[in-house]
């Protein structure tokens, strides 16, 4: 086990920066998920981590110990690769063992430590069997067991679950948070899946263009985003947005117009006047209403026509349009929502996140 | 009734591309087929027989068979061209695919002129090589000797190019799991690189078997003891000033056919078979 240090790290492929000015001081034990769109670096930053990328600029440390020209083999690490990479030649057994036979263990350590591994994975039907013959779930478990069984510093996870399907990854998202609970290893996970990022992070670290946006656990980065890249990016369906320009502000009490001229009044004063401000408003935050008269008090009414009704079963997501764009909203399943009806959406002041709209930073911060 | 349906039905199968393609295969296996049953059809023949086009020989004989195996020399050149054959392959196996590897795997400054130097071997003729080879040669002391025969072909551009090919099929999270595993780049090269090419390694090593095998203008030159020829250069030795001993060169030739066509049985099944990558995806 090891705490993970990464001190102005930059990575360049020609012109192309991959990586710029990455900074994160991961702590013994904690699991780190890098999350973000493809081509936003974090791959890249495994990968140098690893060893499998040469760093242009800057420093990573495991255990305090500067790694940057350390080979591979000798950082201690494990890896699992997106594609699990077994080696399709070798037996299941053979696959998990082959990194303890580089390290010349003796045989009865080697067959222990394979027997333990295959325990706690659920192996112990599957060790002569070539990963031609495994499901995509038995290969996943197998990359897995090859990583542990090696019982190495860090663990890296380059998407491990993108090809499986949904009710496998469910089911190895919440094995893999417990293999981590029962081993305690410091894990660097990537994926590009928000929900994964969630669920299993101790801290996420949110990346995009190479640059972080924002680091945080899972409640901090969902509840207050950095910017609005954050805010779109976590939580499904994703946050709405809409635009408003300030047009008279005073100590409680701001004015703002909408786009079109709807004028809508908060109680927060941390505006300029003519500032251009985009409203955030999470999808469960938003009552889908179709009694006109309730005016409820700290909040804003707009007016939408519903235009596609999606059923999840225990929720329904309720997609309209508006004069300000498709907004999204979640409402229980009871409601008597039909596609055309024209509904108020109202909003409570208090959920609105606002952000602004040059910087893209958010306001409330 | 039933029978004429059949062949109807039959019929209707056949189309104008499909006999066309069956009657030129048809063509083509005889023109192949035919220089081989004679040869074997020969090898039983008398001295007398020879130029008769029979294709079954009046009173088969085995004495050609006795004579080559007893009073000429072919039992030494067998061994030869085995041993020569043998140790070339071996050698081109390891070593095209070593070159290939590096060239298809690793990084660094010059990896593709160094590509295209090995390529552009492929176009010098043999011919042309064979001055330099035997000046070499000769200062070397390697006349008359087994690696005089055999260093020309020890590595080919040819089966680097192979090779190069099949590594880039391979994926590189292979090597680098292996990398990260704890493996030397060489240990990786031998225990996950190669076992998953074997398709190509038995390809080449049957192209360079049997090219080595019936290689003739170099062992020719570069051999002048009867007791160092190779197969192709013992047979044309029974080439007499006045005449030609057909039955014998035949006779020869069947014997020098058997070991080709063991190399080609026990590894053309690698190169049917494959291995699937099967431990990459889902």
């Amino acid at each position: 086990m090891a705490n993970v240090q990464f001190e102005n790290l930059f990575k360049n492929y020609g012109e192309v920066k991959a990586v710029e000015d990455f900074n994160l001081k991961i702590a013994d034990g904690e699991f780190i998920v890098l999350v973000g769109p493809s081509g936003c670096g974090k791959s890249t930053t495994l990968r140098m981590i690893a060893g499998l990328e040469d760093i242009t600029a800057g420093n990573i440390y495991i255990d305090d110990s500067l790694i940057n020209k350390v080979h591979p083999k000798d950082r201690d690490i494990a890896m699992v690769f997106q594609n699990y990479a077994l080696y399709p030649h070798l037996s299941v057994k053979d696959n998990i063992s082959f990194g303890l036979r580089a390290q010349k263990l003796p045989k009865m350590e080697v067959e222990n430590r394979v027997l333990e591994a295959s325990e706690t994975l659920g192996l112990q039907g599957l060790l002569s069997r070539r990963p031609g013959e495994l499901s995509g779930g038995q290969k996943q478990r197998v990359a897995m067991g090859r990583a542990i069984v090696r019982n190495p510093k860090v663990f890296l996870f380059d998407e491990p679950l993108s090809n499986l399907d949904a009710k496998l990854r469910h089911k190895m998202r919440a094995e893999m948070k417990k293999l981590h609970k029962q081993v305690g290893t410091t894990t660097i996970y990537v994926t590009h899946d928000q929900i994964e990022a969630m669920t299993l992070a101790d801290r996420i670290v949110i990346m995009k263009d190479g640059v972080i946006e924002q680091v945080g656990t899972p409640n901090e980065v969902y509840k207050k985003p950095n910017n609005i890249f954050v805010a779109s990016f976590i939580g499904t369906p994703a946050m709405n947005f809409f635009e408003g320009k300030v047009k008279s502000c005073s100590k409680s009490l701001t004015t703002i117009t909408l786009k079109d001229q709807k004028d809508i009044k908060l109680s927060s004063n941390i505006y300029e006047k003519d500032q251009d401000i985009i409203f955030g408003i999470r999808p469960e935050d938003i009552s889908v209403n179709l009694d006109k008269k309730s005016k409820m008090k700290d909040s804003i009414e707009l007016d939408a026509e519903i235009s596609v009704i999606e059923p999840m079963g225990h929720e329904t997501v309720v997609i309209c349009d508006s004069n300000y764009g498709e907004l999204t909203g979640k409402v229980e399943s009871s409601h008597t929502l039909k596609e055309n009806m024209k509904v108020k959406l109202i909003i409570k002041e208090e959920k609105i996140y606002q952000f602004d709209k040059i910087s893209e930073k958010n306001l409330l911060l | 009734m039933k029978k004429n349906d059949q062949i109807i039905e039959r019929l209707e199968h056949l189309n104008p591309s499909k006999i066309l393609t069956w009657t030129l295969l048809f063509i083509g296996s005889i023109v192949m087929v035919t220089p081989i049953i004679f040869m074997v059809s020969t090898s039983f023949k008398t001295g007398q027989e020879v130029y008769t086009l029979s294709l079954f020989p009046k009173s088969p004989t085995f004495e050609n068979y006795i004579f080559i195996l007893k009073e000429s020399k072919f039992l030494i050149w067998l061994l030869n061209s085995l041993w020569v054959a043998s140790f070339s392959t071996a050698s081109v196996l390891f070593f095209d695919s070593l070159v290939g590897y590096t060239l298809a795997k690793f990084k660094f400054r010059g990896r593709e002129i160094v590509f295209v130097a090995i390529l552009s071997t492929l176009m010098i003729p043999t011919e042309m090589l064979i001055i330099p080879w035997y000046m070499m040669s000769r200062e070397f002391g390697w006349i008359d000797t087994y690696w005089g025969i055999a260093f020309p072909g020890l590595m080919t551009g040819f089966g680097t190019f192979l090779m190069r090919q099949f590594f880039l099929t391979l994926p590189d999270e292979l090597i680098e799991a292996a990398r990260i595993d704890g493996w030397s780049e060489f240990a990786i090269w031998w225990k996950i690189a190669m076992p998953l090419v074997i398709p190509a390694l038995s390809a080449l090593a049957i192209f360079h078997f049997l090219g080595n095998w019936t290689a003739f203008l170099w062992p020719l030159i570069i051999v002048n003891d009867p007791d160092m020829y190779t197969i192709p250069v013992g047979l044309a030795s029974f080439n007499g000033e006045f005449q030609m001993d057909w039955e014998i060169v035949m006779t020869a030739s069947c014997l020098a056919t058997i070991p080709t066509l063991f190399v080609f049985i026990f590894l053309q099944k690698y190169i049917i078979k494959g291995i699937m990558l099967a431990g990459l995806k889902g």
